[in-house]
């Protein structure tokens, strides 16, 4: 991704500031400047929300075949997760075995690296999504 | 009116290697190794994780055991030798991580493994001279040995941040006091992957000389005695070190422990002594007092004598650092090897 184009996305990707409707009420993520369901009545009403980055998973896969910036972490889960707020988005979920990855699996934002512009370019962070901690998750595989 | 700790988090990755598996693969006895340095295993970073990364896990899990504007921090330093860019501030990644951004003043922090202690020193002088309400000092690293190099069965992965203020204090630090020379124990030039050392030359003049030089002056002016402490940590780049200049000071094993992260995780380099603290402050209660004294090669050392406060009770119930390091998961050698970037890749 461009080096301009992340940088304007920084408060959602690190903090998941994402938009509501004050006309009426939609929570979108990633945040818009017009509400979908609204068009011109939410223009100049749209609010900026700070989601918990607590959510579920909604649908998952996981990923064997990485694209070349992944290929350190393959295979790897990505999945749709709702968030508490409503809104839903896409990451990769961290910190769980794939096969232990289930439906409606609880999960938390955390701050990772996401990627980076070669050897010598910028290094571009953001949220991926871990499962709440103690959540009858399986004993540690040692 | 003094400064002191508002709030503090720590963060450890989740993955470990053992000295057993390392020993494996350079055909050394890895096993005794770990014995001879007091190390059952190390963590490691995962591929997405790194001094950032660990910075930002650090300093959000400090902000969610209070009630503290981010906006009301008034700077932010992260201490660290292996700092992801050459030029471009973890801090401001931190800072815009946490919300502080942009009526605050940031910047990195470098001195071995004693940035961290230096951090809170800076933020102490800001809050005490009224120039910021609050300010949060970071400790932390993702420090390698080189592959083979005694340095890779200890080197690991960890940080922690406290936030230093005047007001609602869990704890008042009482006093601070360093000590400093030119001493070349270990160094790594700028451009070279992993560090270099001076071998037996880094025990006695480096570490013992100025952490026991350092503590011995905190305790002069404090006019205080080992026994007046509930918690000793001392830097920790091995589990002897730290053990060997507590007793020869006068610390018991007990007033020790506590702080001894590095028997599980190994050494976290500037996060080692700040772990140390926070694992202390999980199980602290009012009145408890506190001798830290962190250690940095080139070399330095920090001291500091801290009290626990009645507001330790206050804090919000968060995640302690035994519960983080519970959910540990081993490393194979080679998945080691490739997460930390040993292996050179296809197009490197
Ligand atoms: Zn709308």
């Amino acid at each position: 991704m461009a080096t301009p184009r992340f940088w304007r996305e920084i408060p959602s990707r690190y903090n998941l500031i994402g938009t509501k409707c004050g006309s009426c009420g939609t929570l979108d993520f990633p945040p818009r400047a017009v509400c979908p369901k609204c068009g011109r009545k939410s223009v100049g009403k749209m609010m900026k929300q700070k989601l918990s980055g607590i959510g579920t998973i909604i649908s998952y896969t996981i990923v064997y075949d990485a694209p070349s910036s992944f290929d350190l972490l393959k295979p790897y889960v990505l999945a749709v997760i709702e968030l508490k707020e409503g809104a839903r988005l896409t990451s990769q979920i961290i910190n769980v075995e794939p096969g232990d990855v289930k439906i409606g699996m609880r999960v938390e934002a955390v701050f990772r690296k996401l990627g980076q512009e070669g050897e010598a370019g910028i290094l571009q962070y953001g949220y991926k999504f871990k499962p709440v901690t103690g959540q009858g998750k399986s004993p540690a595989t040692a | 009116m003094v400064a002191g700790i508002v709030s503090y988090g720590g963060y450890v990755p989740r993955y470990r290697i053992t000295p057993k598996e390392i020993g494996n693969v350079w055909g050394v006895d890895g096993e005794a190794m770990g014995r001879s340095l007091g190390i059952t295993a190390k963590s490691v970073p995962s591929p997405d994780e790194d001094v950032i990364t660990i910075s930002v896990e650090a300093a959000r899990a400090c902000l969610r055991k209070v009630d503290v504007a981010p906006t009301d921090i008034g700077a932010i330093y992260v201490g660290s030798e292996s700092h992801p860019y050459a030029v471009k501030p973890t801090a401001t990644v931190v800072a815009e991580a946490i919300g502080s951004t942009p009526v605050m003043t940031a910047a990195d922090f470098e001195f071995a493994c004693k940035a961290g202690t230096a951090a809170i020193q800076a933020c102490m002088g800001l809050t005490l001279s009224d120039m910021i309400k609050y300010g949060m000092a970071v400790g932390s690293d993702t420090s390698q040995g080189a592959p083979g190099d005694a340095l890779e069965f200890s080197a690991s992965a960890g940080g922690a941040a406290l936030l230093i203020g005047k007001e609602n204090l869990i704890a008042e630090i009482n006093h601070t006091v360093s000590y400093t020379t030119d001493t070349p124990d270990f160094w790594r030039r700028e451009g070279q992957q992993y560090p270099s050392h001076g071998g037996r030359f880094t025990g006695e003049p480096a570490y013992f000389k100025h952490v026991m030089s350092c503590a011995k002056l905190l305790m002069e002016k404090a006019k205080s005695k080992p026994e007046d402490y509930n918690y000793a940590v001392f830097h920790q780049p091995n589990g002897k070190f730290p053990v060997k200049v507590g007793r020869t000071l006068g610390f018991e094993d007990k007033q020790l422990d506590a702080g001894m992260l590095v028997r599980s995780i190994g050494n976290t380099y500037s996060g080692a002594v700040l772990l140390g603290l926070c694992s202390i402050l999980d199980r602290a209660v009012p009145g408890d007092r506190i001798f830290m004294v962190g250690y940095g090669s080139g070399a330095g050392s920090d001291a500091f004598d801290i009290t626990v406060t009645s507001n330790i009770k206050k804090l919000k119930h968060a995640e302690t650092i035994e519960e983080m390091t519970r959910d540990a998961k081993f490393l194979d050698y080679g998945t080691y090897a490739k997460f930390r970037g040993k292996l050179r890749m296809r197009g490197d």
